[in-house]
């Protein structure tokens, strides 16, 4: 396998039901998405583009098919190693934040690093450059019921990016927010991607494939067309219409 | 490893103080067990120390020695009783001389007596009873001169009443008796060493005779002049004798005492060592240690119905929590971990509440009354004390948590962060039936059957506290209560209050944790043209059918709590009417308390919910 490519699926299937009652939420799915590419997932609600990226992440098991991160099979995964593959290969964003309410913005932050086995200590710096890092250091001790839908959206990101993961896996992750938060998002992901990240992001907004290297369209579970972008540039997200800052 | 610890440990305390409220009623619940465990297990041995204060206070008997009408060989108390008469072959001056030999036997340091009692009834306004009156000297006795407590010593015409009995009858100095068709008047209450106090006079006293209507009574102590004694028994009443002995060896009072009871002659007397009658004074703390235990076990069955609740409420609530929590790479054992240690943790504070409350109140509930001068010391808390109540208290908290967190371990990351309700188990059977009923009733039944689990613990809930509810009523009913004494009664209304607060609590969660289940399909329901008040009746009614399950199981649990293998007499039954209104009552307060939380939760905006239910 070419080393350049992180994440592999091939004939990757997910069914829900049987019968007259059969969905096939992923049907048959090949991709490869590369070491550092920005790649955007698009179609129309329930056309299975949330449960293609639950799978990529280890969420989710597909029903058939084979599933490889950096080279190594997860499709036969237990569940246990899946959870050891999402606190150290992988990071989340959801649309909904899901952060933990009773936790701080930091304490938040500091959740996988801690889960992988950090000390308290280290866990606590790398929360705090993290927070600094997404321009949250002087909200560090807000519980998210004091943040706004932007600020929690950051904060989630920087718990992503806890344990250095090799890939972001975003769902939606502008859904519940306005313009003005939808810049301060993507222009963090501008800035990872930059870096080297790899991302992948599900999204129904057009303009966010703007700042993608890649977009593929799903409709019934299967993926129907790709677009090779040009990639993303300040100037794409400053194209948004009202959101020139 | 350090850092794994460390994070279980802060959502585990974080949540509990996230959720203040819930945790206090999970720590509340608990506790209920812990206490009375606490109660139960501090009781043992804490009438000694008062008992040696009162000993010493009125130079107590090492040795009681007593003749009976008839011989000390007379028959029992009460059915084989013959008032009035006496023993064929014995006079009364017979009677007590045969204790007169033992005045001087090898041993006796001193004496006092041989002292007339008579058995008589008692009546004080409307309030009846039964006495044990013994003639005395106005001059102070040698040995067991009684501690007078309050008022003045006997005097002609003025009697002294044991304090016990006093305390339990509200009898006080001033007061006007009338014993066996005599009134005197009360001048005085006091302590005594030389019998078991009030309710157990007759706890150690081999052939304590009562006579006549008196029989089905305890008799109390009431100390009188001889003459008024004799006056009292009438002419051919019956009088014993009791003779209080100092050994030159205190030690061995038993030994001494069952040398002479080897003696079966009915001319014989029967002899009570001190520590026969300290046994005899513990009777009511036996008694309350009974209830207590009895009372606990069920406190710890229904706090574990409370917790798994109580739990499996939470977790409705918790669902995204978890979903989050396996999402940023916690292995379902982390995720169980969090659960259990949460409520181990909630486990350990109610384990420490229990001790401490316990402990502190157990010189309250082990109070020697009047009876015995001075209060016990608290008592102490042993290793065995505390194990046995912190594993009590961890094991509820555990067993409630384990399925929930099992369950939470093991569900799809996917539904968890989607807060997806758990699929119903469907029953072709239940289905069909339901489809008979109102519509209203057709949703709460269905709703109210997709969780089993709850509807075992509603049942099982239901069932234990009308078991102790029964249980308290067939006491009651029989009138065991009189001869239970008022600590007992305290001690048993405190645990019937507990279980029905204990029960409430269930009831009220076990109807949110439903209304939260059933928020999408009732606001469906209410988005197709269902009132919030079909839903509440619906939820409600459903609620019933385990609630009047419950109830009939609970019946004959209590009847079989009472009639347990240590209970004396014939089986007792709780009469019909009572039974009937246990049943209509505790429906009546299951649907009050279950129709409150679901008519909250069917007011939930129908646009909030499903939109909810869409992202």
């Amino acid at each position: 396998m070419n080393e350049s490519v992180l994440l592999r699926a091939r004939g990757l299937r997910k069914l829900y039901g049987s019968g007259e009652g059969l969905v096939r939420a992923v049907d048959d799915v090949d991709l490869d998405v590369m070491r550092g590419e920005m790649l955007a997932v698009m179609g129309p609600s329930g056309c299975g583009k949330s449960t293609l990226l639950h799978l990529l992440g280890g969420l989710d098991r597909p029903s058939a098919g084979e599933l490889s991160v950096a080279g190594r099979r997860i499709d036969q995964l237990s569940e246990r190693a899946l959870a050891q593959l999402r606190r150290h290969e992988v990071g989340f964003v959801f649309q909904a934040y899901h952060l933990m309410d009773e936790l701080t913005a930091q304490e938040n932050v500091e959740l996988p690093a801690l889960l992988a086995g950090r000390a308290p200590r280290d866990a606590k710096r790398r929360a705090r450059q993290l927070l600094d890092q997404v321009g949250l250091a002087d909200r560090a001790d807000h519980l998210p019921s004091a943040l706004s839908g932007g600020q929690r959206q950051r904060v989630a990101i920087a718990r992503a990016l806890a344990n250095e993961p090799v890939v972001v896996l975003a769902d939606e992750p502008t859904g519940n927010l306005d313009s003005a938060a939808t810049l301060e998002v993507l222009r963090l992901f501008e800035v990872l991607h930059n870096g080297g990240l790899t991302l992948v992001i599900v999204t129904h907004d057009e303009r966010i494939a703007a700042i993608a290297d890649r977009l593929i369209s799903m409709r019934d579970g299967a993926l129907v067309d790709e677009t090779r972008l040009a990639g993303g540039t300040r100037r794409s997200l400053a194209d948004f219409a009202g959101l020139e800052s | 490893m350090i850092g794994r610890a460390f994070l279980v440990c802060r959502l585990a305390v974080k949540d509990l103080r996230h959720r203040p409220a819930q945790a206090l009623l999970l720590l509340l619940a608990i506790a209920a067990g812990t206490t009375t465990l606490t109660l139960g297990l501090a009781l043992h041995g804490t009438t000694n120390s008062p008992y040696a204060r009162t000993r010493a206070a009125t130079n107590g008997p090492d040795v009681v020695a007593t003749v009976m009408p008839g011989g000390s060989s007379a028959p029992a108390p009460s059915t084989q009783a013959r008032p009035g008469s006496r023993g064929p072959t014995m006079t009364v001056a017979q009677e007590a001389a045969a204790l007169v030999p033992l005045e001087h036997a090898a041993g006796v340091a001193a004496s006092s007596g041989p002292f007339p009692v008579t058995w008589t009834s008692l009546r004080k306004g409307h309030t009846n009873g039964g006495a044990e009156v013994e003639g005395r000297s106005t001059a102070v006795s040698s040995v067991d001169q009684p501690k007078l407590l309050r008022g003045s010593w006997i005097q002609p015409g003025g009697v002294v009443v044991e304090a016990g009995f006093a305390s339990a009858l509200g009898i006080r100095v001033g007061d006007q008796l009338t014993l066996g068709g005599n009134s005197f008047k009360v001048v005085g209450t006091a302590a005594t060493a030389a019998i078991p106090s009030y309710p157990d006079v007759c706890a150690e006293a081999e052939g304590c005779f009562i006579v006549g209507n008196v029989s089905s009574a305890n008799p109390g102590l009431i100390w009188a002049t001889a003459a008024d004694a004799a006056r009292i028994a009438g002419t051919d009443g019956p009088i014993a004798y009791f003779l209080n002995l100092k050994l030159d060896d205190a030690s061995a009072a038993t030994t001494f005492a069952d040398r002479y009871n080897a003696n079966t002659s009915p001319s014989a007397p029967y002899l009570l060592s001190w520590q026969r009658i300290r046994s005899g004074d513990a009777q009511v703390l036996i008694k309350v240690q009974t209830v207590l235990s009895t009372g606990s076990w069920l406190l710890a069955l229904l706090a574990i119905a409370s917790v798994a609740v109580l739990v499996g409420g939470s977790m409705s609530e918790q669902t995204r929590r978890v979903g989050l929590l396996k999402a940023v790479g916690g292995t379902p054992r982390i995720v169980a971990v969090v659960l259990l240690l949460e409520h181990a943790l909630v486990g350990l504070c109610a384990a420490a509440v229990g001790l401490i409350v316990g402990w502190l109140t157990a010189p309250l509930v082990d109070a020697p009354g009047a009876g015995l001068i001075g209060a016990p010391n608290a008592p102490s808390l042993t290793g065995s004390t505390v194990g046995f109540v912190v594993a009590l208290a961890l094991g509820v908290a555990i067993l409630a948590t384990f399925v929930p967190a099992i369950r939470a371990a093991r569900q799809s990351t996917v539904a968890a962060l989607n807060d997806a309700a758990r699929p119903p188990r469907r029953r072709a059977w239940l289905i069909a039936l339901s489809t008979k009923l109102p519509a209203p009733l057709l949703l709460g039944v269905r709703i109210a059957s997709r969780r089993p689990r709850r509807l075992v613990l509603s049942i099982f809930s239901v069932a234990v506290t009308t078991s102790g509810l029964v249980t308290v009523l067939l006491i009651h009913a029989t009138g065991s209560n009189w001869s239970l004494g008022p600590q007992v009664m305290r001690v048993t209304t405190l645990i019937s209050v507990m279980l029905i607060a204990l029960a409430a609590v269930n009831t009220i969660f076990i109807a949110w944790t439903t209304a939260l289940d059933a928020r999408h399909s009732a606001a469906l329901a209410r988005a197709l043209g269902a009132t919030s008040q079909q839903i509440t009746t619906g939820l409600t009614v459903a609620q019933l059918f385990p609630a009047l399950v419950g109830v009939l199981l609970g019946i004959p649990g209590g009847i079989a709590i009472y009639n347990n293998p240590n209970h004396t007499g014939p089986t007792a039954l709780p009469p019909a009417f009572w039974t009937f209104a246990t049943i209509v009552l505790t429906l009546l307060a299951i649907a009050a308390l279950t129709a409150v939380p679901t008519r909250i939760g069917a007011r939930r905006s129908v646009a909030a919910v499903l939109q909810a239910d869409a992202t």
